[in-house]
């Protein structure tokens, strides 16, 4: 894919409106969205006809910073959100911003009905192990024994693989990356926009202000350096021992296939609805 | 007393057009709008959403109200509308207004522990100003309370259950063909006022069967929302009009607006600019207050003369006005002022009455939350007496007992 200049991504940015931006120095969620914009401009669609939609925390804070259809929700509902405009144009893209709290514990309700819906959806999860916006609280990608600032003494409870999850509830498209892999992110944004159905993209990300603070990470640079030297890609695992693979961050495309979604299989029962007529 | 969408109003009305809609459905609407049927309540609700124009359901089945749900899993599809059921009732609200933001007319119905439920999404709904009616048939509470049996007890919940101020209208019938009739205008109102419209059933009335004639669909009076025709970079997602409604664009028409429940100016961004958040929270009330004319709508009966008022709404008016009618009877001067919007309260009217009569009766299900409005404004006339009926064992108020209060009270 040919490089994108600086110039195209100012092109979607509200850039006269909302900023400067919200996040610290060194947080994850701009390099994210420069992946997610990188991706939109290389594929040809209107701005006109995509939809971006966040719940509520730092990563959420998103949308509003984007020249496209946006709406910031409520805490854990953008899936539910967004479901609404999906099932009402269903022509739109509709794109799901969302943190590890916001889609794992408040929302996880709503990821895993629309997962097993299989509705046309690209749920961009930006996992920084942490509730950021509120402080640093615990939240169920927290690493077992790590710190937070409700879990003063560390975790004590296991930590949440979201596209286990994902995957188990239905969701067509679950792939994993981190912010470090920038062009990673890029290509897995298009493909989840791309792909007809549920998608989940999982992107680990630093909360360097917060949890790397708790959890003597270091600073932002030292986080990604982390995320770089402690993943590898799916391709590699069968290639490594099992030594090499433990508490790695398997990145990759972890689960794809293609089963009726449903906006579709909703035309489809309007049809039937309308040859039966009046008949119930 | 007319109840059907004020006819001096001098709103845009643009007749839904029902592209969708095959013969064989034209059949059953002409059907169900001609002829007189015996209909429950929550079977009007649903028929009056679909005359209004619905094209979006979403919600999650809870006793009173799942009929409602029912039929327009039926209906909406032939006409090309979305019926979703979804996970939770938190999800209905967001599914309802996301679909509006989208440009659906979008409604759920549900009861009070769903109502419950609810309220973060209408407290979003009313400060993003996006049109929506959620329609809750209550029941006997608190918590799970008594699924089928009749309580009035979400009258002020329907106002303050949501945090934080936000202007509220709540529409509520007393009979099946009313029910119709306010859901119209319910649908109507949230398309007008760009707000989350509740719709109070009481659980007797949602299960109720009434012969009713439904008016043929070229009768019902529709309002929705105005599409902007400025270029997008004028365009200001929350102009401070007060001419209702004003443009109101829709995601995916080139205007891309964004929406935010945090306070925001009047393009929709964040704002944490005192003066910012000031004109938000005014336009929010402004929208109430400088309308209420066109928002209150009142029920007057045997009022001329009378010098004993009861004020009563829902199912429990019923009561009060054939206790009236045998209070009359027996040539005692009672009457009935039923409100048929409580929100916003219908101050006005009941300040008149408090002049004209010098006994109030208000019977309600519930431990007193209309009669806590009587009671604020009967603070201007301290002589008048003020006689309060409740009742929260599931049982209606019969005629009889607010007869008694009437005699007891000359
Ligand atoms: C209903 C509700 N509960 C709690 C909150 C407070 N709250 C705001 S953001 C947040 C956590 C966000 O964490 P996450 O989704 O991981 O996003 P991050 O800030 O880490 O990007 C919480 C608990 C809220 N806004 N609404
Ligand atoms: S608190 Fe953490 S997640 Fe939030 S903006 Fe700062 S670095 Fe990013
Ligand atoms: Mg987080």
């Amino acid at each position: 894919m040919p490089a994108i200049p600086q110039k195209i991504i100012h092109e979607y940015l509200r850039h006269d409106k909302k900023f400067p931006h919200v996040w610290c120095a060194g947080c994850s969620n701009g390099i994210v969205l420069g992946s997610i914009i990188r991706a939109i401009a290389g594929m040809n669609l209107s701005r006109n006809d995509i939809v971006m939609v966040s719940g509520i925390g730092c990563s959420s804070r998103m949308p509003v910073y984007v020249d496209f259809n946006t709406l910031h929700t409520l805490h854990g509902r953008a899936i539910a959100f967004a479901t609404g405009i999906k099932l009402h144009k269903p022509h739109l893209k509709v794109i799901v911003v969302t943190g590890d709290g916001d889609c794992a514990a408040i929302g996880g309700n709503h990821l895993i009905h629309a997962a097993r819906r299989n509705i046309d959806l690209s749920v961009i999860m930006l996992n920084n192990n942490i509730y950021g916006m509120t402080g640093g609280q615990v939240s169920p990608t927290t690493p077992y024994e790590a710190y937070a600032t409700t879990a003063p003494y560390g975790n004590i409870e296991p930590d949440f693989d979201v596209c286990k999850l994902a995957i188990g509830a239905g969701a067509t498209y679950v792939a994993r990356t981190t912010a470090f892999h920038t062009q990673e992110t890029q290509n897995m944004v298009k493909e989840a926009i791309e792909h007809p159905g549920f998608a989940l993209i999982e992107v680990i990300c630093a909360c360097p202000v917060i949890y790397g603070r708790l959890n003597k990470k270091g600073g932002a640079p030292e986080m990604m350096k982390e995320m770089r030297d402690n993943s590898i890609p799916l391709s590699a695992v069968d290639k490594l021992p099992p030594e090499k693979v433990q508490g790695k961050i398997i990145r990759g495309v972890l689960h794809k296939d293609i089963r009726p979604e449903y906006c579709a299989q909703y035309a489809e029962l309007m049809k039937k609805a309308q040859a039966q007529g009046g008949s119930k | 007393m007319s109840n059907s969408e004020s006819k001096n109003s001098n709103t845009t009305t643009i007749k839904e057009n029902k592209t969708n809609s095959t013969s064989k459905v034209e059949e059953l609407q002409n059907q169900k709008g001609r002829k007189t049927v015996l209909m429950q309540g929550n079977e009007a609700v649903a028929y009056g959403a679909l005359d209004a124009g619905c094209n979006f359901f979403a919600g999650y089945p809870i006793t009173p109200s799942t009929e409602i749900a029912e039929i327009l899993a039926a209906e909406l599809p032939k006409r090309g509308g979305v019926f979703v059921q979804m996970e939770d009732e938190l999800g209905s609200i967001c599914a309802i207004i996301g679909a509006s933001l989208a440009g659906a007319k979008a409604l759920t119905a549900t009861s009070g522990p769903g109502f419950s439920l609810m309220q973060e999404g209408i407290g979003f709904a009313r400060s993003t100003e996006t049109p929506c009616v959620v329609v809750d048939v209550q029941r006997v509470g608190p918590s799970t309370g008594m699924p089928t049996s009749c309580a009035q007890g979400d009258i002020q919940q329907s106002r303050w259950g949501t945090h934080g101020d936000s202007p509220a209208i709540v529409l509520y019938p007393d009979s099946v063909k009313e029910s119709y009739e306010l859901t119209i205008r319910a649908i109507n109102l949230s398309e007008k006022y760009r707000t989350c419209v509740i719709l109070l059933l009481d659980e007797v009335l949602g299960h109720m069967r009434e012969a009713v004639r439904l008016p043929d669909i070229s009768n019902v009076r529709v309002i929705s929302r105005i599409k902007p025709t400025v270029p997008p970079h004028w365009y200001k997602h929350y102009e401070d009009n007060e001419k209702y409604p004003f443009p109101l664009a829709s995601f995916g028409e080139g205007y891309r607006f964004h929406v935010t429940g945090l306070t925001h100016d009047a393009l929709g961004f964040p704002t944490n600019k005192p003066n910012e958040a000031a004109e938000m929270m005014a336009r929010l009330k402004k929208k109430i207050t400088y309308n209420i004319r066109d928002l209150v709508q009142i029920e007057s009966f045997q009022m001329d003369d009378a010098k004993i008022a009861v004020f009563a709404a829902g199912i429990t008016a019923r009561s009060a006005k054939a206790a009236v009618v045998m209070a009359r009877k027996e040539g005692i001067p009672a009457g009935l002022l039923r409100p048929l919007t409580i929100w916003p309260f219908p101050d006005d009217a009941v300040r008149k009455m408090l002049r004209n009569v010098d006994i109030v009766i208000v019977p309600e299900l519930n431990q007193g939350q209309l009669v806590r409005e009587i009671e604020r404004l009967v603070k201007d006339r301290s002589d008048s007496k003020l006689i309060k009926i409740q009742r929260v064992d599931s049982k209606l108020i019969p005629p009889q007992d607010i007869l008694q209060k009437i005699k007891e009270g000359m």
